[in-house]
């Protein structure tokens, strides 16, 4: 009785592990730094995580039918470079300026699908081609620098193009945090009560019974890596919102901190597999971790020591006691 | 003579969270003789060799080697004191990418201390080993291209080079072949009396354990009900033990009349060179089978019916109407569905509930607005549907790898009761599966048929053919060779056709 109570324990933990984390952080960090629950500096860890988590919950999709997209740095990178050249370069709308950068990487999300769905390449060697072909493309557009405000085009005309006001405000609080809220509740509805939620994981559960079941497994490969292109490529237009223009390799750092985020989601509240609100959590759990480090004046060239390490635990509560 | 080895398990109990799996078994084993452990899914026969395999080492009880009491905490020890154990997945225990030689030398190449190996020596040994039990393998081939049959022989290979005692082997002949199945047992009996191993077979055909084992015990529900050697027992009493019931098999023919053609596959040709124009045609109401030996092509021809491998020529046609099944998502729209024959792999979620195993097929009922999946109704659905079919399960949220074979088997079945498919294809469905839910799943089947759909019934056990069908197309190498009426015909003669028999003088 007393050993099953013990499991009972043991398996609340592992499920909630990542909540109790984020709390025990904050615990600590409020009684060791005195600024830490203030107001702006909450907004401002939620703001600083958020174009990771919109990315991260992209990469949440396409892990959920068992894939993976390496391609989403580079997809941001591509939507922050068009979406600044519009603006610039071409004098567009804001409408204009964010449905291209959209299109753009909707043709990203069709070639990795095409890549993984027509010519079979295992989705990892795949999205791994395809972010080198997307960041050569972004840097070619962008004729290997960078795009800001009055900088002349790459032939050497000048510009006259602005940024418009509207989608400056975008990256600001608490408009980004709320665009990441929305992003972060709506794919988890979608994933975990409809339809094509269920079908999804049925893909990413065993692909070979889900085709058996009459479920069109390549349009919903398909539909993943829409997703996650989709909302890499919204991270990177608050990236080029927040930053005000287009940089080399701009997301290439949002990657791996979005893969940490995704994986360390994966035990939340038991569901042991890529879940929106879990990957939310994940993203959180470093990003207080980081502020508050930041605050305790621990070097930043040491954060990543602690990052990996959090991730390393993360994963052990996932993966950890599976064999028995 | 070599001395006698004998292994005792005595007051043996194992528990798993919620589950009593054994409880107080006593179980002898010999060197030397050829000993059956049988018993309904869940009877606890692989949970008593996981065991002695050293896979469950929290168990309480004692084991004694020849009356010295020994401990089997993991797989290590157990092949110490010389058992080895062969289970149905012969994949997990090999290394594709290694030769056959590797993979029978396996442990050498591990232990051995030196870092350099004589390759030479080590395919010389493998090549002794197989000699020894009489098997013709290329030992340069890698494993992942030979066959199942082969797989199996490179693991007894590798348990005969360490001269164990004691062989467990799993289900073995369930993948196998006639012949196959045949070679396997003379190297079985050649085992036990040149090398005086003793061998535990596990399997659910009785003929085979009947066939070759010298004693069976028979397992229900966590105790053995009884132990016998086999030439003091019937195969009806055997099922009778393993049931706790006197059990009839007998299909009751439905004399009801058939409606019109469902279904007509007129010259169909597939890709894989094992559906070759092949024609022949399902009523209403009807249960065909598709006889034939592993590797006749009924799989496959099951499989370009639901559009899973691509079809060269012929046409299929569903109550006079061509139609498509280019892909299985199509074949499903045309109201089709198949029960494969690889459960686990193919048919089921494991890690997922059984209820969202059930509506997998057929979510839109139980869909609003924007897709949103409306679970109560859903749950409500398994439920009933959970009752149906007779699954043995606590709730509709178990999930389904913590279910039995047979009960897993009735959940893939019930995923497309859930539908509104017409033509239900089972390819192998009893495979793996004890007499209990076997029957449940025959019921299963002939309902369907009373309620107007038609049933296409795939297996290469002749019996079970000739119980459940109306018609039998009987297959050889790609091609249907004969269609028989099953009232009027004999396992015999379906067997002289699927072998490849050409005329059959009726007596």
């Amino acid at each position: 009785m007393q050993e099953r109570k013990n499991n009972q324990a043991l398996i609340f933990i592992k499920d909630w592990a990542i909540v109790l984390a984020v709390i025990l952080l904050i615990i600590i960090f409020t009684v060791t730094i005195p600024n830490f629950m203030q107001t702006n500096n909450v907004l401002n860890i939620l703001r600083s995580i958020s174009i990771v988590t919109i990315i991260a919950v992209g990469l949440t999709v396409s892990l959920s039918v068992n894939g993976f997209d390496l391609s989403i740095g580079s997809t941001a990178t591509l939507a922050n470079s068009v979406v600044v050249s519009m603006f610039v370069w071409f004098n567009m709308p804001t409408g204009v300026s964010i449905l291209v950068a959209i299109l753009a990487v909707l043709c990203v999300a069709l070639f990795n699908a095409f890549l993984i769905v027509k010519v079979k390449i295992p989705d990892l060697f795949a999205t791994l081609a395809t972010m080198f072909i997307v960041e050569g493309v972004a840097m070619t557009y962008t004729g290997g620098g960078s795009i800001s405000v009055g900088m002349p085009r790459l032939d050497g005309t000048p510009t006259e193009g602005e940024i418009s006001d509207f989608f400056l405000l975008l990256s600001k609080t608490p408009w980004i945090i709320l665009i990441m809220l929305v992003i972060v509740i709506l794919v988890h509805l979608f994933l975990t009560y409809t339809k094509h939620g269920r079908f999804l994981y049925a893909v990413g559960g065993n692909e070979e019974a889900a085709k058996l079941s009459g479920i069109p497994v390549n349009r919903y490969k398909m539909l993943a890596y829409i997703f996650s292109a989709v909302l890499a490529g919204i991270g990177g237009l608050l990236l080029a919102s927040q930053i005000g223009s287009a940089q080399i390799n701009a997301g290439a750092g949002y990657l791996m901190p979005a893969v940490a985020a995704a994986f360390i989601g994966q035990s939340f509240a038991g569901h042991g597999k890529p879940n929106a609100i879990g990957t939310l959590f994940g993203a959180a759990l470093v990003g207080v971790l980081e502020n508050g480090l930041v605050m305790l004046s621990v070097p930043y060239y040491s954060l990543n020591i602690i990052k990996g390490l959090v991730l390393a635990f993360a994963l052990a509560s996932t993966y950890y006691s599976r064999k028995k | 003579m070599k001395a006698k080895t004998v292994i005792e398990m005595k007051k043996i109990s194992i528990e798993f969270p919620g589950v009593k799996a054994l409880s107080e078994v006593d179980f002898q084993l010999e060197s030397g003789t050829i000993h059956a452990v049988i018993g309904a899914n869940g009877a606890g026969k692989s949970t008593l060799m996981k065991i002695l395999s050293g896979a469950y080492p929290h168990y309480t009880g004692d084991i004694f080697i020849n009356g010295e009491l020994v401990s089997i905490t993991d797989a290590k020890k157990s092949k110490e004191l010389g058992i080895d154990i062969v289970y149905q997945e012969v994949d997990t225990a090999l290394i594709p990418y290694l030769s056959v030689a590797e993979n029978i030398m396996l442990d050498q190449l591990i232990f051995d201390k030196k870092s350099i190996i004589n390759w030479r020596k080590i395919r010389q040994r493998a090549k002794e080993v197989l000699n020894r039990i009489g098997i013709e393998l290329n030992t340069e081939k890698k494993v992942q291209d030979i066959s199942l049959a082969d797989k199996q022989m490179v693991l007894i290979a590798r348990a005969i080079i360490h001269e164990r005692k004691f062989l467990i082997l799993d289900e073995p002949t369930a993948p196998l072949s006639q012949a196959e199945t045949e070679k396997l047992f003379s190297i079985v009996r050649d085992l036990v009396k040149n090398h005086h191993l003793g061998i535990v077979f596990i399997s659910h055909r009785l003929p085979e354990l009947f066939e070759i084992c010298e004693k069976i015990t028979i397992m229900k529900d966590g105790r053995i009900v009884k132990e016998s050697l086999i030439e003091e027992i019937t195969q009806n009493q055997v099922i009778e033990q393993m049931l706790g019931k006197t059990f009839d098999l007998v299909h009751h023919k439905q004399l009801k009349e058939k409606g019109e053609i469902a279904l007509q596959v007129n010259h169909l040709v597939d890709d894989s060179g094992l559906v070759n124009d092949v024609s022949f045609y399902v009523k209403k109401h009807e249960i065909i089978g598709l006889a034939g030996l592993v590797g006749a092509g009924k799989t496959e021809l099951c499989k370009a019916i639901f559009g899973m491998s691509n079809i060269k020529s012929g046409a299929i046609e569903l109550y006079g109407k061509t139609i498509k099944n280019l892909t299985p998502y199509h074949a499903v729209k045309n109201h089709f569905g198949l029960i494969p024959e690889e459960r686990r792999k193919e048919g089921v979620f494991v890690e997922e509930p059984i209820f969202k195993n059930l509506s997998m097929a057929n979510l839109q009922p139980f869909t609003r607005l924007g897709s949103f999946i409306k679970q109560t109704k859903e749950r409500e659905a398994a439920r009933s549907m959970i009752q149906k079919i007779g699954a043995k399960t606590p709730n509709e949220l178990q999930k389904v790898a913590n279910l039995s074979g047979g009960n897993q088997q009735k959940i893939a079945i019930g995923k497309w009761l859930m539908t509104d498919a017409e033509i239900l294809l089972f390819d192998e469905p009893t495979k793996g599966v004890d007499v209990g839910a076997k029957s449940d799943i025959f019921n299963l089947i002939d309902e369907q048929a009373k309620e107007g759909k038609s049933v296409i019934y795939a297996t290469s056990e002749l019996s079970e053919i000739l119980l459940i069908t109306d018609r039998i197309y009987v297959m050889y190498d790609g091609k249907i060779v004969k269609e028989l009426v099953t009232s009027e015909t004999t396992e015999d003669e379906v067997m002289f056709y699927a072998t490849g028999g050409e005329a059959y003088a009726r007596a």
